[in-house]
């Protein structure tokens, strides 16, 4: 029996949000797919699914990615992280969601976890952006409900929070 | 939108890579980063009954500095080229037009060989590697070739790679005299977007401020990167502003220019001309400085 | 008031950022099955046949359904509203024998995953037969329905006045001819649903991302043949919405449909291109303007004849167009005005409203005459407005048009329309703003300034309703009719409820779009929810805590007057010790007997029935510069005023307006939608539709009034659309300024970069 071309199943293994997940996929599972239909973790969203509107973005080995572009397979051995662990195990936030909250920097959420996956790496590497530069790093996310300006200044207080918390560290 | 079927295979070395692709033909894609192709696949306009995952390629993804250029490896990707010391420091115009290159999240993933070759007419990378005088280096089952950058891009998404080669490494030659400039300037409709109209150029100056080279790049009003005949005219003479402008003008009047949903071609040759005069000038004055 | 007014921080934010929402496409159930739809790929076509066989061959493959399967359900969908003079058509759940634009749903496929469905959805062979298509509003076209041969679904004339003798006697003439040109709500998410048929129970359940729970719920019992208590629909986290799930769409009853034919869950979330092709758009229209004016600016007779492409179906009837015709005047006093147009058919996706609803077109026609009369005059822009608004004295204004209703005419409740207008010129330091304006313009830079007023009709009917409960627990729980789509209604519906019964917003659970909460419903649009849904909430809980207070002092034996509440509790104020709590009151409603001398439950439903719109209004200005070679344009300032009554919640509010006026921002600048010849999309996707990002909006500076509405309880007025009302209005003025008298005239929207390089001054003026 011949098999259908794109049924060969290949296992993977990838560390998400630090503890390792184990699926079996065909190649052109999508990795947003693997993520919210086989690990439930619908956080990270499909807004287009061809690469422009960033709702998908996670983090894959640190880097912001969009994870309807990238196929479940080639994240195997990869750590992937996702909106559902920013906020760590304890009862609170991160400390980029507490300022969103108080920015009133989400509407309907739709776009929110692209945009906190970008941010949290951006910031890391970035921890004194301007306001431009904050809104050229959310280029590739595309928000329909807020206008961006909360959301700027809730990138812009977290930024500011964490510099402070780092220098009296 | 979810992609038609296909088999994955993922090399871990070039000749895996060349193997696969001399076996499977017109069937296989490349995959690297993903950026352009995988859009493409997910909407089903492009179904490859094979893909070939590059990115676990062992050696396609350095950067080198060699005799005062730089060794890129294909799987360099585009965020690298705003981050290393070493390309700013060798090849800045790259790393100036590197964060217009689409967003934060496609230049994470996005490769600077994969733009090379997916060759959107619009795109910033093949027009400053032709301003650069790169090489590229191919890789075939059959041959390793070298074909320059400004015999690569053979029209619209269309380049000289044959069906079994892969793009393996470009070759930046250093800067060709001490006084060498480069400058560039684009227009989108919004940031990140793919250019209107772009320009790159790269411009040399004797110690009386008289130009010795300069090579010119107009994109995004083609059907790919067009390299300017009309610079010919500057070298042995002083770049003044009037004169670049004159130059931008031929330079943009030579190409045969496409308009579409976003930009007729009147507005695309137009706004390409006072482009190219402002990378001229930029080119200019960095030269003046070094 | 404790609560309304509050910037409350958003209760519902720590799911919504920590992933835990609930959006339909989060939804699995048990034995799920996911459906894919083909869609005509042709403009007109006659649909000869429809070939499954090969489809259901595949594996994975469970049913394909097309219209010849649908029987009973095979009937057109309901329109809503009617009018007079509407010759409506409304969708089928499929394409029939014709399909009529491009992406009309003509199968489904039905699958084990979306992947086999898609990959099924290429083996069905459908024999089209394509035919010609209307794709201009010309007469003469090719009919879309048979029995429309002149395409016209309506023709509507609105009138206040003579306005053929106030032309005739009027100083002064200038006709403007403005074309806009078609956009979409394109929210984020886009629709999606669940349906799941449980026959032990008889009960449908539907998720649905909509804004229109309710009346999903009536069209899929109607086609369905079921009665409404065998159907719950349910809007879970939606989205956002915009208007591009503001009608109830084949989908939505076809998925029902599907689940209960297959007697299996199904999924359909719909794709990004679907949407492109297959969600409602707006705003495409043609106007053709006669104004007559005094030589001091004064507008003295307005003539609007516009022709409105609505598509091939009207699901929404006439009214777009009848807004646009209805809110001509807008903010301003005009004695004599006529505003006719005609509906036409097109082979194209139906248009019904999306954010500004036939608003934003009105408010550019009238800002667009405005800047005209103060060029033919003379006079400063803003001052010609101030001379042209109804002020605060004439109040309720009468502007003599009937209202999109026909339920009367368009009276501005409340306002002062002046005011906002000079408080944002104050804001904007608009003097200094005009004079920097033309410093640099003398330097050769394309810097200006623009000025747009609004006022926005919110507050619609025909009603929203609200239950408002306490169980025996002590649980205070608020379910409405309305839905939210990210307005925050979990929050300030939440503050309203518990302002009257005196706990807090956390203590109330706020359950809107489910129609198991509240049997009747209207739902989220024209800028209704907060205000309609808010009035409903409010009414319910009076009753709620009246009746707890009546209880309290029969439970505590005391005199109403000696009752105390603290939080969820009563106290006798004679004897502090003697308290009950809301959950007590609640088991003892629970058990009422007729000694009681109430009805059993603490709760109450109440509608909120508006007498009329209520109208907020606003004013914006704007700074730009076009960039001298590209013509780009960059939003350097944006400053706003506006009244939309009593604030519930400003941050929220202040959101809704920035997030409205960035969509604005893209229809003037971005956003267009445009077909081939044949009617094929041109702007398929992303790539090609452009959405505003963060680095095209730029910061606002807002300022709020508030004039409370006297046509509700609360004295709300609604906002969600409001911030797109004036934007392509106030960017045109600003790029006018910005080219100066040299350069062209804005005459549609939006404006790409070609557009923009032909307003240009020409070169030689350019230095």
């Amino acid at each position: 029996m011949t098999a259908r071309p794109g049924s060969t199943a290949h296992d993977i293994a990838v560390i998400v949000n630090g503890a390792e997940r184990r699926a079996r996929v065909i190649p052109r599972m999508l990795l947003a797919d693997v993520l919210r239909e086989e690990w439930g973790l619908t956080g990270t969203h499909l807004g287009c699914e061809h690469g422009a509107c960033g709702a998908c973005t996670v983090l894959v080995d640190g880097e912001p990615t969009r994870s309807c572009l990238v196929f479940a397979v080639q994240a195997d051995g990869c750590r992937v992280d996702t909106v559902e662990g920013l906020a760590g195990d304890g009862p609170g936030l991160h400390p980029l969601q507490e300022a969103f909250r108080a920015r009133h920097a989400l509407q309907c959420g739709f776009c929110t976890p692209g945009i906190l996956m970008t941010l949290v790496a951006y910031l890391r590497r970035h921890p004194a952006p301007s306001e431009t530069e904050i809104r050229e790093a959310l280029s590739g996310n595309l928000c329909r409900c807020t206008g961006y300006q909360h959301i700027v200044q809730a990138a812009l207080d977290a930024a500011a929070a964490g510099r402070a918390a780092a220098a009296s560290v | 939108m979810r992609p038609a079927p296909f088999e994955y295979f993922a090399p871990r070395t070039v000749e895996d890579a060349l193997d696969r692709l001399a076996r499977h033909g017109g069937d296989a894609k490349l995959l690297a980063g993903g950026q352009s192709l995988v859009p493409m696949m997910n909407m089903r306009l492009v179904r490859p009954g094979v893909v070939v995952d590059l990115n676990r390629v062992a050696g396609l993804g350095g950067v080198r500095e060699e005799a005062g250029g730089l060794r890129l490896g294909a799987l360099v990707r585009q965020h690298t080229l705003e981050r290393d010391a070493r390309i700013a420091a060798a090849a800045p115009l790259l790393a100036e037009a590197a964060p217009l290159i689409g967003h934060l999240q496609t230049r994470a993933r996005g490769t600077v060989g994969g733009s090379l070759v997916h060759a959107d007419p619009a795109a910033e990378l093949p027009a400053c590697m032709i301003a650069l005088d790169a090489v590229f280096h191919l890789r075939s089952a059959r041959a390793e070739r070298a074909c320059r950058a400004q015999d690569f891009f053979r029209g619209l998404l269309a380049t000289a790679l044959e069906p079994d080669e892969l793009l393996a490494e470009i070759e930046v030659p250093g800067a060709p005299a001490p006084r060498t400039g480069h400058g560039f300037a684009e227009v989108a409709r919004r940031h990140g977007d793919f250019a209107l109209a772009g320009a790159c150029a790269v411009l040399g100056l004797d110690a009386a401020g008289v130009c010795r080279h300069a090579r010119l790049v107009i994109f995004g009003v083609g059907d790919g990167p067009h390299l300017a005949r009309a610079t010919a005219g500057l070298v042995g003479e002083r770049p003044l502003a009037a004169r670049l402008g004159e130059v931008g003008r031929a330079g943009a009047g030579e190409i045969d220019a496409r308009g579409d949903l976003h930009a007729t071609a009147e507005y695309r040759r137009r706004v390409a001309a006072g482009l190219a005069a402002r990378a001229l000038g930029g080119a200019a004055a960095r030269a003046e400085a070094a | 008031m404790k609560f309304v007014g509050d910037r409350h921080l958003r209760k519902e934010d720590p799911r919504l950022l920590t992933g835990r929402g609930r959006y339909v496409a989060d939804i699995a159930l048990p034995g799920m099955l996911h459906a894919a739809l083909l869609r005509s790929p042709h403009a007109h076509a006659r649909i000869r046949r429809v070939d499954a066989a090969r489809a259901r061959e595949h594996p994975g493959v469970v049913d394909v359904v097309c219209f010849a399967d649908l029987g009973s359900a095979a009937r057109a969908l309901p329109m809503v509203p009617p009018h007079a003079e509407l010759r409506g058509h409304n969708f089928t759940l499929f394409a029939g024998d014709r399909a009529r634009y491009v992406g009309e749903p003509v199968a489904a496929v039905v699958a084990d995953s979306r992947y086999a469905a898609e990959d099924a959805r290429e083996l069905l062979e459908v024999e089209y037969e394509p035919l010609p298509s209307a794709q201009t509003l010309a007469a003469g076209a090719p009919p879309v329905h048979d029995d429309i041969p002149d395409n016209v679904a309506g023709r509507v004339t609105l009138a206040r006045g003579d306005v053929e003798a106030a032309l005739r006697a009027a100083p002064r003439v200038a006709r403007l001819r403005l074309r806009i040109g078609r956009g979409g709500g394109q929210p984020m998410e886009t629709r999606g649903l669940v349906a799941d048929w449980n026959a032990a129970l008889g009960q449908l359940t539907v998720w649905a991302s909509s804004q229109v729970p309710h009346q999903i719920r009536q069209f899929i019992a109607d086609l369905l043949d079921l009665a409404p208590h065998q159907v719950r629909v349910i809007a879970p986290d939606v989205g956002g919405g915009f208007g591009a799930k503001l009608i109830v769409y084949p989908e939505d009853v076809l998925i029902p449909f599907l689940a209960r034919r297959l007697a299996r869950p199904v999924r359909w979330i719909e794709d990004r291109l679907e949407h492109m092709l297959a969600a409602t758009q707006e705003r495409e229209q043609e106007h053709e303007v006669t104004v007559g004016f005094d030589d001091t600016g004064r507008l003295l007779a307005l003539r609007d004849r516009f022709v409105h492409d609505t598509g091939a179906y009207t699901p929404r009837g006439l009214v777009v167009p009848l807004l646009t015709a209805s809110m001509l005047t807008g903010p301003y006093r005009i004695a004599a005005v006529e505003s006719s147009f005609e509906s036409r058919y097109t082979h194209r996706v139906p248009v019904t409203p999306y954010r500004g609803a036939g608003q934003p077109q009105a408010v550019f026609v009238i800002e667009r005459v405005l800047d005209q009369v103060a060029r033919e005059t003379g006079r400063d822009r803003a001052q010609v407005r101030l001379a042209n608004l109804v002020r605060a004295e004439d109040m309720p204004w009468d502007t003599g048009l009937p209202n999109y209703r026909g339920s009367g005419h368009v009276v501005l409740d409340s306002g002062d329309l002046p005011s906002v207008l000079r408080r944002v010129l104050e804001s904007a330091r608009y003097d200094a703003l005009a004079a920097e304006a033309a410093a640099a313009r003398a330097q050769g830079r394309l810097v200006g300034v623009g000025v747009a007023c609004y006022v926005e009709l919110t507050g619609v009917g025909p009603f929203e309703s609200a239950r408002v409960r306490v169980d025996a627990a002590g649980r205070i729980t608020a379910f409405s009719g309305a839905t939210t789509q990210g307005q925050g209604l979990e929050t300030t519906l939440a503050q309203i409820a518990a302002d009257e019964l005196g706990v807090t917003p956390e203590d109330v659970s706020v359950i809107a779009g489910d129609t198991a909460g509240v049997e009747h419903g209207t739902g989220s649009f024209a800028s209704r929810a907060a205000v309609v849904g808010g009035s409903a909430v409010a009414l319910a809980a009076r009753d709620v805590i009246a009746k707890a207070r009546l209880l309290a002092a029969k439970a505590l034996e005391c005199a109403p007057a000696d009752l105390e509440q603290a939080g969820a509790a009563f106290a006798d104020r004679r004897r502090p010790e003697r308290r009950v709590t809301f959950a007590e009151l609640a088991r003892l409603a629970g058990a009422a007997t007729a000694a009681l001398g109430v009805e059993p439950g603490l709760e109450s439903t109440r509608f909120f029935q508006p007498t009329d719109m209520t109208y907020s209004s606003g004013a914006h200005v704007a700074l730009v510069e076009l960039d001298a070679l590209s013509a780009c344009v960059r939003i350097l300032g944006y400053w706003i005023s506006h009244d939309s009554g009593r604030l519930i919640n400003p941050l929220v509010v202040e959101g809704q307006i920035q997030g409205a006026v960035a969509l604005g921002i893209g229809s003037a600048l971005l956003e267009e939608i445009t077909y081939d010849e044949s009617g094929q999309l041109l702007a398929g996707s992303y790539m090609d539709y452009l959405l505003p990002t963060a680095t095209d909006v730029p910061a606002m500076a807002i300022d709020h009034l508030e004039t409370l509405s006297p046509l509700n309880p609360l004295g709300l007025k609604g906002v969600g659309e409001s911030g797109a009302l004036p934007v392509p209005a106030v960017l045109a003025s600003a790029i006018e300024d910005a080219v100066g008298p040299a350069g062209g005239r804005v005459t549609r929207m939006p404006l790409g970069p070609a557009r923009l390089l032909d307003l240009l001054p020409p070169a030689p003026l350019l230095g």
